[in-house]
Order: structure tokens, then sequence, then C-alpha cells
């Protein structure tokens, strides 16, 4: 599907990482591990949240070089909130995904950053959407990303329901970043995740200890 | 100046040209054919650290600054001024983190000047930040602010390319120059030093006394277990009452003094035989220049 670049040719801090985003019944929960790193072996930050609220009920999770994606974060939130005073209303999920799109694609040369995108809108209900590296711009019922993210393909596209209620949709992520973490050495420390539905975004933190086990001796 | 890699439809966009960064790589590359290498920018090699305690922000560094591996400076500050609220301890290239700390402070001047509010600590890492980002990373500077301002007590950390992080206690170190460099840890100096006693003994809300031996110990760790680090400490408590510029608060690595008497008496060794030839030179030409020592 998409490019995943090898940690080691990531310039500066890269946020390493293995982020998610699935839909449930009623809503959208959007997770990710808390590493940064330099170099694929100094751990710049083991507490990093890569879940950026873009609008109240939109955030997105990042992916890549961690300059390139704080700035082009800044610069979506500005745009959206620009627009949603604009259009009088909050802005589509689809509108904060494009605005990312839009920024990834101009400046794919310069930029190494991807992004997975989730949230609620009265439009469409719960939304998932991935923008990767070069400015491709997907929807999808979950979506998974990041260089921790290729050992959990199996796991997720086995496990992965359609209509799961928030509990098994909460135990699905938690087990898939869970797994990710354990075997991919950029990604660590704790596991954040945002339950977004129409009443709003609920921030859940997963201490390191409290991780599921997978046969951990 | 066209760019190579814009579309011929597109007119030059604004920002910085990058041009002379491929034409400096390809000159890189012809030298060390030849035996030559660039010259290497002066670094800090370098140990900063900085800590939130209980009334406001503690920040240290150490005070070696190294050309490659020579020191070229035993005594350098690294802790600058940013604004009489604001301190910023800067790593990697020496030029770079004293000039852009600099152009800050002066900034940072205007700006609470235009608004007529005291200068906020976000503001100063937000401008950091976005001139860091705008030159990709060829600004070799690493930073860490911190400060007391109206909204409470904040510490920030700035890497090269221009990524922010907000956390109870950071440590830093020079840059990498590339990615690739298979020396991790010369590159990343004393920060990893630093950070293992932070993470072994830091506690919110600490005392002034507790928390001034932390950053203390954390930047000996670095002098200690870092080449590019050395020297002395300083440190630089900033609390909503003032600041306190402590310049060589403390001299972990002294030099070691001799224990014994290495001097021989005239005629320990015993002379066998002495042999004068003088040298028969001619003098071609005598020239005086006095020197001007007034």
């Amino acid at each position: 599907m998409e490019r995943h670049t090898t940690d080691s040719r990531v310039k500066g801090v890269s946020t390493g990482t293995t982020i998610l985003a699935v839909k449930f019944r009623g809503g959208v929960l959007i997770g990710s591990d808390s590493r940064a790193s330099i170099g694929g072996s100094y751990v710049a930050s083991r507490v990093i949240n890569k879940l950026i609220q873009v609008h109240d009920r939109i955030f997105c999770c990042i992916a890549g070089s961690l300059a390139d994606a704080q700035a082009v974060t800044r610069a979506a939130k500005f745009q959206l909130s620009f627009h949603s005073v604009q259009m009088d209303s909050p802005p589509l999920v689809k509108a904060a995904a494009s605005v990312l799109r839009e920024l990834c694609y101009s400046n794919k040369e310069e930029l190494q950053a991807g992004f997975i995108t989730a949230g609620w809108d009265k439009k469409k209900g719960p939304q998932v959407y991935t923008v990767s590296l070069g400015g491709m711009l997907l929807s999808l019922p979950f979506t998974i990303g990041g260089s921790g993210s290729t050992y959990i393909y199996g796991y997720v596209d086995a496990k992965y329901k359609a209509d799961m209620s928030r509990e098994e949709c909460l135990q699905f992520a938690t087990n898939a970043l869970a797994l990710a973490m354990g075997r991919d050495n950029v990604s660590g420390g704790i596991i954040h995740l945002v339950v977004i539905t129409e009443e709003g975004a609920e921030h859940i933190v997963i201490p390191g200890d409290k991780l599921p086990k997978f046969h951990d001796q | 100046m066209m760019n190579i890699d814009q579309r011929p439809c597109e007119s030059q966009r604004g920002g910085f040209s990058f041009e002379n960064s491929r034409r400096n790589a390809m000159l890189e590359e012809n030298l060390s054919k030849l035996g030559y290498s660039a010259p290497k920018a002066r670094k800090t090699g370098t140990t900063i650290a900085g800590i939130m305690y209980k009334d406001g922000v503690i920040l240290g560094a150490d005070t070696r600054a190294t050309d490659d591996m020579v020191v070229a400076d035993k005594n350098c500050m690294k802790i600058h001024y940013i604004a009489p609220n604001i301190y910023c301890c800067g790593a990697g290239v020496a030029a770079d983190a004293e000039i852009t700390t600099q152009m800050m402070a002066s900034n940072v001047e205007l700006h609470s000047l235009s608004t007529g509010r005291p200068p906020m600590v976000v503001t100063v890492t937000r401008q950091l930040k976005q001139l860091l980002f705008r030159y990709q990373g060829h600004i070799g500077s690493s930073l860490i602010v911190g400060g007391v301002d109206a909204t409470g007590t904040h510490l920030y950390s700035i890497y090269p390319h221009g990524s922010t992080d907000k956390l109870p206690y950071l440590t830093m170190g020079a840059a990498l120059h590339s990615v690739f460099s298979l020396s991790l840890s010369t590159d990343r100096s004393g920060a990893a030093a630093a950070m293992s006693v932070f993470e072994d003994r830091y506690k919110p809300n600490m005392e002034l006394k507790e928390a001034k031996t932390l950053v203390r110990d954390a930047i000996a760790a670095g002098i200690f277990c870092d080449l590019g680090s050395g020297s002395n400490v300083d440190l630089c408590v900033i609390t909503k009452a003032g600041v306190e510029y402590l310049r060589g608060y403390d001299q972990p690595a002294q030099k070691g003094r001799k224990q014994g008497e290495y001097k021989y008496k005239p005629g320990t060794t015993a002379v066998l035989t002495k042999t004068v030839t003088p040298l028969s030179l001619d003098l071609v030409e005598e020239a005086v220049h006095l020197m001007d020592t007034k």
C-alpha cells in the first residue's frame, strides 16, 4: 500500500511509530505509541503524544519526521479553524484530511511525514482517512501506519470486525498497538487512545505496565 | 533564479534557496577524493540540561567548545540570555547557537515592546522552531529554552530540524551530522549520560538545593562520559523573583596533582665526552623590523 520509510533515513527526530485508527459502532478510535527516536538508537522522548487535535472532533496522528509533522499539523489546524469560521459549522473530517493531503502533496519533495485522520462529523458520522508520504488520500474502515505497523498487518486483518462495540474496539486497538510495540524497536512507551463520538473526544492513556502481555516471560 | 526541481510553469516560490546545498555536497565529495576534507564548523560537543523544580526552572551546561578533537574554548558560555525571564542553552554548532539566540533575544525584545507585555517562553519557542524548520536542519543548533512568565514555568527542547518537546526535564547534545553516522555515541554527546541521571533521580517539585545538585550531577555525568563535554558546570536558576546566573558553579574535572618529585639533580647523568664544532656561516642579509609595542 504505502511506502514505509526505514527509520534511519528520516532527518532529525523521527516519530518511529505505530499508529492506527478504527471505526466502530457510533464513533471512531485513534491510537498511537509514545516514542520519538533519533537515528534509530536514541529515544529522544518516551512520552510524546502523537495524537494532535486539529479540531473539536477531528484528530490526526503523525508518523515520520517530527519536525515536518509538527509544522504541517500547525498549518492544517490554522486552515481548518479559519475554514470552520468561514462555513460557520465544524469542518468535515474529509476536509481535514484534504488539507493535510494538499500540504503533503505540494511539498512532497521536502516533507517526510504521513498522517492518519479520524473524526466525527454530522454529514457522514465516524470516518477514518489515511494520508501517505507522497500525498495519497484514502478512506478506509480501519488503517494502521508507521514503522511498527508492518508487524501487525496480519493481526488486524484477521481480528477486525465491522461494527464493533466501543469496548471491543478498545481491546482490538490496545492489543494491536501492544503487539507492534513489542516487536518494533522504534515504537514503545505508553499507549495514547482517543475515542471520538458525537458527544465529543475522550483521551485514554494506558501506561506501560498495564499493556496486554503476549507470552512475555 | 530558477530551481531545478520546480515545474516550468511555476515562478520562484518564496522561502530559503537550497541551491548551494547541492554544490556544497559535490565539493565535499570531490575534496575527499583528492585527500582533503572540508573545514568542519566548531561545535560545542556539549551537555546541556534543564529541569522544572518547585519555584521555577534550572538550566545547566558544560563549558567546553571543540574543533574536531581539539578543545577550542575551555570556558565558553552556553547559557544565553533571551529575555530577563527567559534563558536558552545551546548545543551543536557554536556559531549557529550563538547567532540564533542573539537574533531571538532582539526579536523578543521588539515583540515585547510591540505587545506591551513581558515576553512568554512559548513565543520564543515558536519563533525558534519556525526559524529552524525554514532552514531544514542546516542551522545545526539544538536548544533548551526555559523561563518563568505570566502563565507559569515552562521548559522546551528544540531540535535542529524544528521539532519541539515540552517536558519537566530535558537534556540535549550536539546534533547528528548525518543520519547515517555510525558513531552515534560521540555525536549524541553527554545527553544520554545526563538523561540517565535525571531518569534515576528526578522528582516533581524538588527544593532548590536538591534540584541544583541534580542538574550539577547530570552535567558532571556528561563531562566525564563524553569527550565533547568538559571543564566547568554553569547553572542558571530562573524563578518569578528573578534570575541567578551561576557561572562556574562547579569544576568536577580537577587536574590531578603529581604525587612525586620528577626532577633530576644536575650531574645525575655522567658526561663521558664533550665535542664543540663551530659552524662557519656567512651572513648574507640582515634586516631589522621593529615591533610596535605601544
